[in-house]
């Protein structure tokens, strides 16, 4: 340690406190800067026919992505579906069943690997093993590229929430003679299900803004998605289509699909917090 | 879980131990599908360049020769940029909402960090080009070009896009991550610990440098490491700003690309099976470098937990 006088020691301590708050502003500063050019930009685009029309062609100023918005609402809605279950039921076999079991730990690294790879690695995966053999892109694709994502993180939030289940509540319902598959499902899960639903919707929070597993799997239409078989609308596929466009038109609608996706995760990640207080109560 | 003469149970129990094992099962099945497709894919390209892939320039799909040289040096730039800005700032930050700030300044200050990591990566990619690549070529680098025009690196015409948008675009997006991760980990110093500091006189900055730190160092590693494989992989908001071009080039003002930009603007257009082949190479080695960082990463956080976990 280095000797310094009183006075140094306090100004090195303030100098700490100026930067972190500095740090801290710095971040905040983004933040509103971020919110508010969409905000404006894309509240310009906004109009009734962005929400009820088909994207236009360049150069006519009209349209909107009325599809897109089925097809993104959609496309999440399935990779929900798909992933909430499979994950609820991985979280209850790493905390509930096989907590120790070899399966258990390398499900455990896997789950952990899985969250931190590039979501555009999932992107390839899903564009080998679905896209490639059958022989085109879809909105299905797309679905199950989302779920991949999802699943990992509903798995590891709903083990860990499932931990924090008092052992009391389960012993004094096996005492009673219940099965454990009753005392999971009936028990347990009602006892964590504030904090589970947390982990689902801030699961949905991430991938409604997913693009890059998007681009190789569900691609982008400009039609209505009739079907999940073909390539399907989505938002965010969009977003970046149009922004990459010379048309100004086109740049100013991925502008007003940006204010939506934005709305849409922050308002899911705010909903996630608002649940998991109240369930503190 | 059989229990003897509970027959009548262990049918339905067995049943749902297996289902749920199945599922558990899948993210095995993920994991191990992701690495051998990557590997099925890439075959043709590894047999065609070998080792030569890695070190090679060229990015040529009309006489088929590729290298992944430019892609694997722009995401190694971006990243370091994106690191030295985020990994300190970070640190202050954690610090501010760890030790310094008030409770209700700490939870609002940590409010907002949160949503920062809330918003897309395809936000920060519009905003990146429409609004933040137009003020660092207006302001930003013309500033450094006439300041640090003896570093090559500041050399060239300030075009907005870029390596330096990019990685400064990257630091902001994983700056968030890393600030959490280091809240958690200096709030998970033992109070007993940084209250024996403060107990012979130190002050705050002195209890973080001399007590807080070394004994979070695993953690504060372990949470610059989390972001660093977000750094890597981040894919939309550097495609929006980096300029995709396959060139090496000293200058951080000029137009670049990583792995995960080249991926997203040149896959669904790829055909030629070589040229596919390349892509996915590329994309296995950032699938490589990303599953041995966060393992890194998962080492370092759980032996700081440990530490904690198992007191003084």
């Amino acid at each position: 340690m280095i000797h310094r006088s009183s006075k140094q020691r306090n100004f090195l301590n303030l100098v700490t406190q100026v930067v972190a708050a500095f740090g801290a502003l710095l971040g905040i500063f983004f933040l509103g800067w971020i919110v508010f050019e969409v905000l404006k930009r894309g509240g310009a685009a906004l109009s009734w026919s962005f929400f009820t029309q088909l994207p236009p062609p360049p150069g006519v100023e009209s349209g909107g992505v009325a599809n897109a918005i089925v097809g993104t609402l959609g496309i999440t809605g399935l990779a929900t579906v798909m992933s909430v279950p499979l994950g609820i039921l991985a979280g209850t076999y790493l905390s509930e069943l096989g907590r120790e079991t070899a399966l258990a730990t390398c499900a455990r690294f896997a789950a952990n690997s899985l969250v931190g790879i590039p979501s555009i690695i999932v992107g390839l995966f899903v564009y080998a093993s679905l896209v490639a053999p059958m022989g085109g892109f879809s909105g299905y694709a797309g679905a199950v590229s989302l779920a991949i994502i999802m699943l990992p993180v509903v798995a590891t939030t709903a083990e860990s929430m499932l931990n924090l289940v008092p052992n009391e509540l389960r012993e004094s319902a096996i005492a009673l003679g219940a099965p454990r598959w009753k005392v999971t499902l009936q028990i347990v899960f009602r006892a964590a299900k504030a904090g589970i639903l947390t982990g689902i919707i801030l699961s949905v929070a991430r991938v409604s803004g997913e693009t890059a597993p998007l681009l190789f799997t569900a691609l982008n239409s400009p039609y209505w998605p009739n079907t999940f078989t073909m390539p399907t609308a989505n938002l965010t596929v969009t977003i970046f289509n149009f922004a990459m466009s010379p048309y100004e038109h086109w740049q100013q609608i991925a502008w007003g699909a940006s204010l939506l996706i934005m709305a849409a995760v922050l308002a899911l990640t705010v909903t996630a917090r608002v649940v998991f207080r109240e369930s503190r109560r | 879980m059989k229990q003897a003469g509970n027959t009548r149970h262990s049918k339905g129990d067995f049943l749902f131990k297996l289902i749920a094992a199945a599922c558990t099962a899948i993210l095995l099945l993920v994991m191990a599908g992701i690495m051998f497709q990557l590997v099925r894919y890439s075959t043709l390209s590894l047999q065609q360049f070998g080792f030569g892939f890695l070190t090679s320039e060229a990015w040529n799909p009309v006489t088929g020769d590729y290298g992944a040289a430019s892609s694997i040096l722009g995401t190694l730039v971006s990243t370091a940029i994106a690191m030295l800005l985020a990994v300190p700032t970070s640190f202050f930050i954690a610090l501010l909402l760890a030790e310094l700030a008030p409770p209700a300044v700490s939870k609002v200050t940590g409010y907002a960090i949160e949503l920062l990591a809330a918003i897309p990566s395809i936000i920060y990619g519009m905003w990146g080009l429409f609004v933040f690549a137009p003020f660092m070529a207006d302001r930003v680098q013309p500033f450094l070009g006439k300041h640090l025009s003896f570093l090559p690196l500041f050399h060239g015409p300030p075009m907005g896009i870029g390596m330096l948008t990019a990685g400064i675009i990257l630091a902001l997006m994983i700056l968030p991550f890393i600030s959490a991760v280091m809240r958690d980990v200096f709030t998970m110093v033992p109070a007993v610990v940084k209250e024996a500091g403060y107990g012979v006189g130190g002050s705050t900055w002195e209890v973080t440098r001399y007590v807080t730190m070394p004994y979070g160092f695993a953690g504060i590693l372990g949470a610059s490491f989390l972001g660093l494989g977000r750094a890597l992989g981040e894919t939309m908001a550097v495609t929006f700003v980096i300029g995709n071009k396959h060139a090496i080039s000293v200058s951080l003002f000029a137009a670049g690309n990583t792995i995960a930009s080249t991926l997203a603007n040149e896959f669904a257009e790829a055909s030629e099976p070589l040229y596919v082949s390349s892509l996915v190479e590329l994309g296995l080695i950032l699938f490589a470098i990303t599953l041995i960082i966060q393992i890194i990463s998962h080492f370092w956080l759980s032996k700081i937990r440990d530490a904690v976990g198992a007191g003084l």
